[in-house]
């Protein structure tokens, strides 16, 4: 730090154009300069992020119940899950999760999107779409556990009252992982309408203006215009909210704990149980890594695919 | 620019020092103040009395309580074992304390036993053996017990024609489930007004049931089936504790577990996945069950309904002829990186006395470990006009069975909780759980 108010910095401004050393000096300055302002934000990334990710690395490596020490087994782990049913259980739940999630949020949120875009001008209606995702994941949980409970819920209430059988929405095999996908959907869908707003609100009026001049539909004019242009922000809600859905945990740990059976058991569920349950931390850091891989290669298909970083505007 | 780094530079400054002397304050603050924790609310009370006389007797030693849910305690304890922060003392459970002993996470109680010279004896038989773990080194000293009974709703049992001597001399065999199951099948109504065990009775309509489910009961069963399995002969494991081969391949068990799983196909007890949710005593106080098999510690909820009056009875005698009850035990444990082993020693053996254990009996909330305090417990939920020889019945006539103690606890309840829900859901025959038994004992391979 004192080095560096030695040398005042206007002095090297004075004459830009000086010879090719002198602006290599002053580039190595603007760099350790550079580096000083990023130093906080690379604090927060080491030794939250990196570190752990490493020791993750590592740990998936070991048998290690975290009281001991970490002892190495090679890919032993690795092999273990490959042969482990609930893993493959897990990876199927996990993902019958994640299509229902996507699906039912995006074409919900692009509905409220155009809604809030063409017909729901106030703010405080846009600003209440917004209001489940105020709420804590886990409050929004349990309201839903206790609203949707089969013998007090009020829910079922209705049900039964309209003489149809009771569900019991978190009991049952079959509609356990359908229920906490809704839980999330509802949760979810004003903040994911709310990027798709804004991604509408970007399009330019004239592209519409011309559509309605050559006579295009509107449901043309949706598929033709406002889709294609809308789509740098679709990929990005994907990737957020595809990224999102396979860390499910907190909607499952607070309601049905993976029950019943192992039919809810998400992959999160499953890493939680295997650590904090069973102390295998280092079969569950094996668990996190292949988690972290099968995200990884989402993420970059699905840039690839969807050309989220360009836009058709230009 | 300088102006800037100078105010980094000054704030830097400032954080450091104010670290450097919070690092300084830390130890001097541990002096003469133990942690102490616990997960029951309900006896929060009582142990704040016997913190607040033990410091009055020992006044260089404050002990600080702190109460935390039975969901977060043990992963808050084991973060703290790590982090070297874990509290001096804790209340430990039968299910938990053998991982930690073998990582070495508890200070070993016998020579403090042996130098003080507690007396042992003073406890209800087996609670303080519980407690010595595979290394033959004692790991917590006795603080209180509890067994299994029914209880039942006093007015739907009246309705039903019921007496309360009747349902307090109920048999139970595995075959068609003696009277036991007659009175469980007359208890349920639907809601057309049929009884069970009446012709007409509608089991998709039910309106109260016979028995309430709490769950599948994981491995245990405590307050779901040992109490059953108990009076057959049948043991959870090869022998108890530290038991290293379970017998859930056993025919004694599986044929009844297929008979309470059967409960549920007649429609006398809830379907396993209509119980997510609302806890079983919930239902229980909304008039929706006649009887629920719950532990001692639930006494205080139980009577506690409003518009409910609740009685309870022994569970049934089984093909034995007698009656059983899993009898657990908890304890207070300390930690081996405890700052203060001697304060912390003092405070145990101070729970463990019937000093502590006495006034904890007066509240009437759990049975005390030291036979004495035990019986002014009774006492004192007699005072509060609750009849519990229902559970003491047990510990007199010695019908008890022991909370089986072993290894790889979790891990086999990782894998019994799936197995055991699939089979009363009826997913799958009781007989599945025969393959599941041998991924259990393959764990002690």
């Amino acid at each position: 730090m004192t080095t560096l108010t030695k040398h005042p910095p206007a002095a090297t401004y004075k004459a830009p154009q000086q010879s090719s050393r002198v602006r290599g000096l002053s580039k190595l300055r603007d760099l350790r300069i550079a580096l000083l302002f990023i130093f906080p934000a690379m604090i927060g990334l080491v030794v939250f992020s990196l570190v752990p990710t490493i020791r993750g690395i590592y740990l998936s490596f070991t048998e290690y119940n975290i009281l001991g020490e970490p002892k190495w087994i090679g890919i032993d782990n690795y092999t273990a899950i490959f042969a482990d049913e609930l893993f493959w259980n897990a990876m199927a739940v996990t993902l019958q999760y994640v299509v229902i999630n996507i699906v039912f949020q995006i074409v919900i949120a692009i509905g409220l999107a155009l809604l809030m875009h063409n017909v729901a001008k106030s703010t405080i209606i846009r600003a209440a779409l917004l209001l489940p995702f105020l709420v804590a994941n886990v409050i929004v949980a349990l309201l839903w556990f206790w609203m949707l409970d089969y013998q007090i819920g009020i829910v079922n209430e209705v049900i039964s009252w309209l003489g149809l059988p009771r569900i019991a929405f978190f009991g049952s095999e079959q509609w356990a992982i359908p229920t906490i996908a809704g839980v999330n959907v509802w949760r979810h869908m004003g903040y994911t309408a709310l990027l798709v707003f804004a991604g509408l609100q970007a399009i330019p009026h004239h592209v519409y203006e011309v559509a309605s001049l050559d006579g295009a539909s509107r449901t043309r004019t949706f598929w033709s215009i406002t889709m294609p242009l809308l789509r740098p922000v679709l990929a990005l809600v994907l990737v957020v909210t595809v990224i999102g859905s396979f860390q499910v945990f907190d909607t499952v740990a607070v309601t049905t704990g993976g029950g019943p059976v192992n039919a809810t058991r998400v992959i999160q569920m499953y890493i939680y149980q295997k650590a904090f349950g069973e102390s295998d931390f280092g079969y569950a850091s094996a668990l996190s890594v292949i988690l972290f891989v099968i995200l990884a290669l989402v993420a970059f298909i699905q840039m690839k695919f969807l050309k989220g970083n360009e836009s058709d505007l230009d | 620019m300088k102006k800037t780094l100078g105010a980094v530079a000054a704030a830097a400054a400032i954080a450091m020092s104010l670290s450097l002397s919070a690092c300084a304050a830390t130890p001097a603050e541990t002096n003469g103040q133990i942690n102490y924790w616990l997960w029951d609310s309900n006896q929060l009370p009582a142990y704040q009395q016997c913190a607040a006389d033990f410091t009055k007797a020992n006044p260089d030693i404050k002990v600080k309580i702190t109460q935390r849910g039975w969901g977060d305690y043990w992963t808050t304890l084991s973060n703290g074992f790590v982090a070297g922060n874990a509290p001096d003392v804790f209340v430990n459970h039968l299910s938990k304390y053998p991982e930690y002993a073998a990582n070495d996470q508890l200070l070993s109680l016998d020579d403090a036993v042996e130098k003080d010279g507690i007396d042992l004896d003073i406890y209800n038989e087996g609670l303080a053996d519980l407690w010595v773990g595979q290394d033959g080194k004692r790991y917590g000293l006795p603080k209180d017990w509890d067994t299994v009974a029914m209880f039942y709703n006093k007015g739907l049992v009246e309705d039903a024609g019921y007496t309360e001597e009747q349902l307090g001399n109920l048999d139970w065999n595995p075959q068609d489930g003696g009277s036991y199951e007659k009175a469980i099948a007359h208890l349920t109504v639907d809601k057309s007004g049929t009884r069970g065990d009446e012709a007409g009775f509608d089991k998709n309509q039910v309106a109260v049931y016979g028995l309430g489910l709490e769950s599948s009961g994981s491995g245990q069963g405590q307050t779901q089936w040992s109490f059953l399995t108990g009076t057959t002969g049948w043991t959870h494991t090869d022998k108890n504790p530290w038991g290293t081969k379970f017998n859930y391949d056993d025919p004694k068990f599986q044929e009844t577990i297929a008979w309470w799983a059967g409960l549920a196909d007649k429609g006398y007890m809830p379907k396993l996945e209509t119980t997510v949710g609302a806890s079983v005593a919930d239902a229980f106080g909304a008039g929706k069950a006649a009887i629920n098999t719950q532990g001692s510690w639930m006494i205080g909820q139980y009577s506690s309904y409003k518009g409910i009056e609740t009685g309870i009875a022994p569970t049934p005698t089984g093909p034995d002829g007698k009656r059983a009850s899993m009898f657990n035990g908890l304890a207070d444990s300390i930690y081996a990186g405890t700052k203060s082993p001697e304060a912390s020693v003092k405070w145990v053996e101070y729970l463990a006395s019937a000093d502590c254990q006495d006034v904890v009996a007066s509240t009437g909330v759990v049975f005390p470990a030291i036979k004495s305090s035990s019986e002014k417990a009774a006492a004192a939920f007699e005072a509060k006009g609750i009849d519990v020889s229902a559970f003491t019945t047990h510990v007199e006539n010695g019908t008890t069975i022991l909370f089986p103690i072993t290894e790889n606890a979790a891990k086999v309840d990782g894998l019994m909780v799936p197995a055991m829900d699939a089979v009363l859901s009826g997913k799958k025959d009781a007989s599945s759980l025969t393959e599941v038994n041998k991924k259990v004992n393959a764990l002690f391979e």
